[in-house]
């Protein structure tokens, strides 16, 4: 157990692409954490998935040993919080965990969206923050223009900032002096009883579930019985240590440390982010404040391409849920594409990142239907029902109302594309809250439905600004609207996995874009198609797809069979990523491309 | 013909199961590419023609066997440019086959020729040596496009010898390309009347394809060969039925229209799933062995190499791949619904160890795709005109 007066615990704050992981693995190798050989890029990020998009899904954390230049040997504690808008309640814990970050701002780009979010958390957390101005090696650093656009748009003094490069390594003893001289030493009582927050957890194949935890007051030691306040768990330790970042056993935590606990717990699932570990007996008396359950707030169908591989989905959605607790399922069936699964997520990317995962780890072909958020369904005889799926819309007559999710998105952007960002906003019914300027960057406030957000609102803003735009937001309760369920029938059969809930006001326009793009991408069969989009019985929207003309080689004899016999092998293949509808086709891609709109 | 002494009842499988047997001979040599053509064809200004003789002929020995004992009903010598052979290598090849397995009484030996002077020249020559039937490649009846097709004939010149072809041969065919760069369906009919009244009793109208690998197909790539598009070329091909129909030559394949009892025999084994046994540089066969099993055969494409591979071991196959019951019967399938007659659901069901799928036949049969005559099922002209979309339909 170090003193408290010699620990330091910190987080790093920073967008994308700013540098946090480069510098990250400077401060390990700085302090010798790691050999040379032991160091692999980045160490921090270790899923494959995180590493390609340079985003943290599960919060880690390092210990860090620093002979400091005033002689004294000090325990640094990073950790490494998951870096996205999804994740934003896990953020907010591990901010906890912490009493301080540096703010890594990249010297050419300024402040972005996911900064601010991020760094208002730890304002949240009252962190003592360090701006740290990185990549100054470079020919378009201005060092001095984003210091000032800190201080504008953040608030935070910033004259002191620390310059750097993680990249060459420049500047690396200065970040290692200022965590030790500028941020507070953490306080606790090693004699209270014990009281540690749960900060994160994930699962591993030999050990089982492996904690990640802050101890606020008294000691953990292993052996000890410990209590979990929101569930009411009682486990009993088998493990306690630091990672280095390599996981390194030292039996106790005392107040101010950062470590691990393995307890064998079997499933993620019975850990909860932000509750509190204390002992079972003789414990600290309240738990801490801001415990939150997870939530998911988007929902989609994730069905086998091939239906014979429902029973590998169903292994891999299980296996996956053993390591993400925020991640929903349960069985779903489709009349158009089989057995499934409604899986819930925290958000967009976070269904990004599961799907990909299923295609990739598990090497599964997946149809992923149109993202839905929950409705509220305030029915005729007062009840109010959640809907995530649209295919379980009941009769209308029974609906008095429908009340949709709305956010609070703050978006900043250089001002050259700020007309191309308002118009996306009001297309998309966003209502103006907030538009302030910070230099050449406009920050806008909007508040906007979910719904009309969940889909390719992300990607479109990125077009439209040429990648410039930086995107955050928040939830922001539920409101009644003009919203009504939208069939597609394909050969006058309606497809329930087209099916989307949209705005009265929106429905044509959607539904010609639709059948358009539906035009394109199913392909020509040997019949004429008609695609039709409707409300109620009523059809809004039409295209058909005219049939076949004409296919057929020309010459075939003895030399072109085999050639032949395997360009229908190729066609059989083909046909395996299509699903059937009646006597119509659809490619498993039609499913998601269908709803992405282009205006 | 002679039939080396073999019993009866061994050869009486001429018509091997029920596809026939034929053998094919590829000559691979042109004396220029043509930019359309796809096929294993090599330019060559002097050929050794008894070296070349010499290395079919024991090619064509290894065939035999791996065949076994059976009786030819039809031979075919194909490339290339076939009628670059000198007629000796004709006669020696003929003679070889006839000595190996014995050509049936009245068997079918087509041979390919261009229609110029030179080869006009040879076609006694061939008929000496056996050869009964002759298909030209006469391609256009328009001296522009002939040069655009990168044919060194002219119109003028594949009349006069065709005209020398019907002396020397009963039988003749010609082959004509449509859709070509530009043309419209009234130039089409007006060529294709033309082509009628010259022809006597066959007739090969293929719709031009933009093969990859050719030069027509860069060109095409680079947008600088523009081709009817598939409205048009449907209505081109609708012209073509119904015109050879009204003429008395009905379309018995996609292609290739015949009056009835005319028909290309040899081509009909491929189309019937026959056996065939394929001899020269890049030729295919299928040859089913004694214990039943079905070999697609092919051998190395490049004439160099060929000549070198059989001159070290007899042969210069490259590939002897057993089919299993499933690819045959997709085979027998795909090449068979080519024909008017289409095919026997009863023979596939034996070669596939399963019948076709009754539920997928029937839908097709609603849709006026396929018919279902007796036990066979044959491609109406509505689903001949989209038989490869019909084919993934029918078989995956």
């Amino acid at each position: 157990m170090k003193d408290l007066a010699h620990i330091r615990n910190f987080s790093i704050v920073a967008h994308i692409d700013h540098g946090k992981s480069t510098l990250a693995d400077r401060l390990i190798q700085a302090t010798g954490a790691l050999t040379e050989r032991e160091m692999k890029e980045q160490v921090l990020d270790s899923m494959d998935i995180e590493r390609e998009r340079g985003i943290t899904i599960k919060a880690q954390t390092v210990r860090l040993i620093y002979k400091a230049r005033d002689g004294e040997e000090y325990v640094l504690n990073l950790i490494d919080t998951p870096g996205h808008v999804d994740f934003g309640y896990e953020v907010s814990r591990s901010m906890r965990a912490v009493e301080g970050s540096l703010l890594v701002v990249d010297a050419s780009q300024g402040v972005e969206a996911q900064t601010l979010a991020n760094v208002y958390q730890a304002i949240d957390a009252d962190h003592e923050i360090v701006p740290v101005l990185n990549k100054i090696d470079l020919p378009a650093a201005e060092p001095d223009r984003v210091r000032e656009q800190i201080e504008d748009v953040i608030g935070i003094d910033a004259s002191e900032a620390v310059l750097i490069s993680a990249k060459t390594g420049l500047g690396i003893p200065d970040v290692l002096e200022a965590i030790v001289t500028r941020l507070p030493s953490p306080k606790g009582e090693a004699a209270a009883p014990l009281k540690a927050m749960l900060v994160d957890s994930w699962y591993d194949a030999y050990l089982g579930v492996i904690v990640l935890v802050r101890v606020i007051d008294g000691v953990l030691r292993k052996g000890d019985r410990i209590r979990m306040m929101q569930t009411g768990a009682i486990y009993q330790t088998d493990r306690v240590g630091v990672f280095t970042p390599k996981m390194l056993e030292t039996d106790v935590l005392g107040p101010g440390e950062l470590g691990f606990l393995t307890a064998s717990i079997k499933q993620v699932r019975d850990t909860r982010v932000g509750d509190t570990i204390t002992s079972e007996r003789g414990g600290c008396a309240k738990p801490l404040p801001g415990f939150k359950p997870a939530v998911p707030v988007v929902f989609c169908g994730l069905f086998p391409v091939d239906s014979a591989d429902f029973e590998d989905l169903r292994d891999a959605i299980e296996k996956l849920a053993l390591n993400d607790a925020s991640f929903t399922y349960e069985m779903e069936t489709s009349a158009a594409l089989g057995f499934g699964f409604r899986c819930g997520f925290l958000g967009l990317l976070h269904l990004e990142v599961v799907r990909d995962r299923l295609e990739r780890e598990y090497e599964i072909d997946l149809i992923t239907t149109a993202p839905s958020v929950v409705y509220h369904l305030h029915m005729t005889d007062g009840s109010m029902r959640e809907m995530h799926n649209p295919a379980d819309m009941p009769d209308v007559v029974k609906i008095d109302r429908i009340e949709e999710p709305w956010i609070r998105a703050t978006i900043l952007v250089p001002d050259d594309f700020l007309g191309d960002v308002l118009k996306l906003c009001q297309e998309r019914r966003g209502i103006q809250m907030d538009l302030t300027y910070a230099g050449s960057r406009a920050m806008v406030v909007y508040r906007l439905p979910l719904n009309e957000v969940v889909f390719d609102f992300y990607d479109r803003l990125k077009s439209v600004t040429r990648g410039y735009a930086s995107f955050d937001y928040q939830m922001d309760g539920y409101e009644a609207g003009s919203l009504v369920k939208m069939q597609i029938l394909v050969n006058e059969e309606p497809v329930d996995a087209l099916s989307t809930i949209v705005h009265r006001d929106k429905a044509e326009m959607r539904g010609r874009s639709m059948c358009e793009k539906l035009k394109e991408l199913i392909p020509q069969h040997m019949f004429k198609v008609p695609i039709q989009a409707a409300i109620g019985g009523r059809v809004i929207a039409r295209e058909t797809i005219s049939a076949l003309r004409k296919d057929v080689t020309a010459k075939c004899y003895g030399g072109d069979v085999t050639r032949k016999r395997k360009l229908l092998e190729k066609q059989k293949a083909g046909k395996k990523k299509m699903r059937q509808f009646g006597k119509v086709e659809i490619p498993q891609e039609a499913f998601i491309n269908a709803l992405k709109m282009d205006g | 013909m002679g039939d080396l002494g073999a019993s009866r009842a061994e050869l009486s499988a001429a018509d091997w199961r029920a596809g026939g047997f034929g053998v094919y001979v590829h000559w691979p040599f042109c004396l220029a590419k043509c930019p359309y053509c796809d096929f294993n064809s090599h330019v060559a200004r002097v050929i050794d023609q008894d070296a070349w003789a010499d290395a079919l002929v024991a090619e064509m020995r290894h065939m035999r066997a791996l065949t076994g004992a059976r009786r030819a009903g039809t031979m075919f010598f194909g490339g290339g440019t076939p009628s670059l052979m000198a007629p000796r290598t004709v006669a020696r090849l003929i003679e070889e086959a006839d000595r190996l397995w014995g050509l049936a009484e009245g068997a079918e030996i087509t041979l390919e020729a261009n229609p110029t002077s030179v080869e006009a020249a040879k076609f006694q020559g061939y008929a000496a040596a056996g050869v009964n039937r002759v298909s030209m490649g006469v391609q256009a009846l328009d001296d522009a496009d002939l040069k655009a097709l990168g044919r060194m004939h002219s119109v003028a010149e594949a009349r006069a010898a065709f005209d020398i072809a019907r002396a020397a041969f009963r039988r003749v065919s010609f082959d004509l390309i449509y859709a070509r760069m530009g043309q419209t369906p009234e130039a089409w009919e007006a060529e294709l009347r033309a082509a009628i009244g010259m022809a006597i009793d066959h007739l090969s109208l293929y719709q031009l394809t933009i093969e990859e690998g050719t030069r027509f197909f860069d060109l095409h790539r680079r947008g600088r060969l523009s081709v009817p598009e598939d409205a048009v070329a449907a209505e081109m091909y609708a012209i073509t039925q119904s015109l050879a129909a009204e003429a008395g030559m009905p379309a018995y394949e996609v292609s290739n229209h015949a009056a009835p009892g005319t028909e290309s025999r040899h081509n009909l084994v491929y189309w019937r799933s026959g056996d065939y046994a394929g001899i020269g540089p890049g030729a295919h066969g299928r040859v089913t062995r004694a214990d039943g099993l079905r070999l697609a055969t092919a051998t190395e494409r490049a004439p160099g190499a060929w000549m070198a591979a059989v001159a070290c071991s007899g042969h210069a196959l490259v590939e002897q791949t057993p089919l299993s019951a499933a690819e045959h019967g997709d085979e027998m399938v795909l090449m068979g619904l080519r024909l008017a007659e289409g095919i026997s659901l009863a023979r596939y069901a034996a070669v596939a160890g399963r019948p076709l799928d009754a539920a997928r036949i029937s839908a097709m049969e609603a849709e006026g795709l396929v018919e279902r005559r007796g036990e066979r099922l044959v491609a109406t002209p509505a689903g001949r005109l989209v038989l490869d979309r019909l084919l993934g339909e029918l078989l995956a």
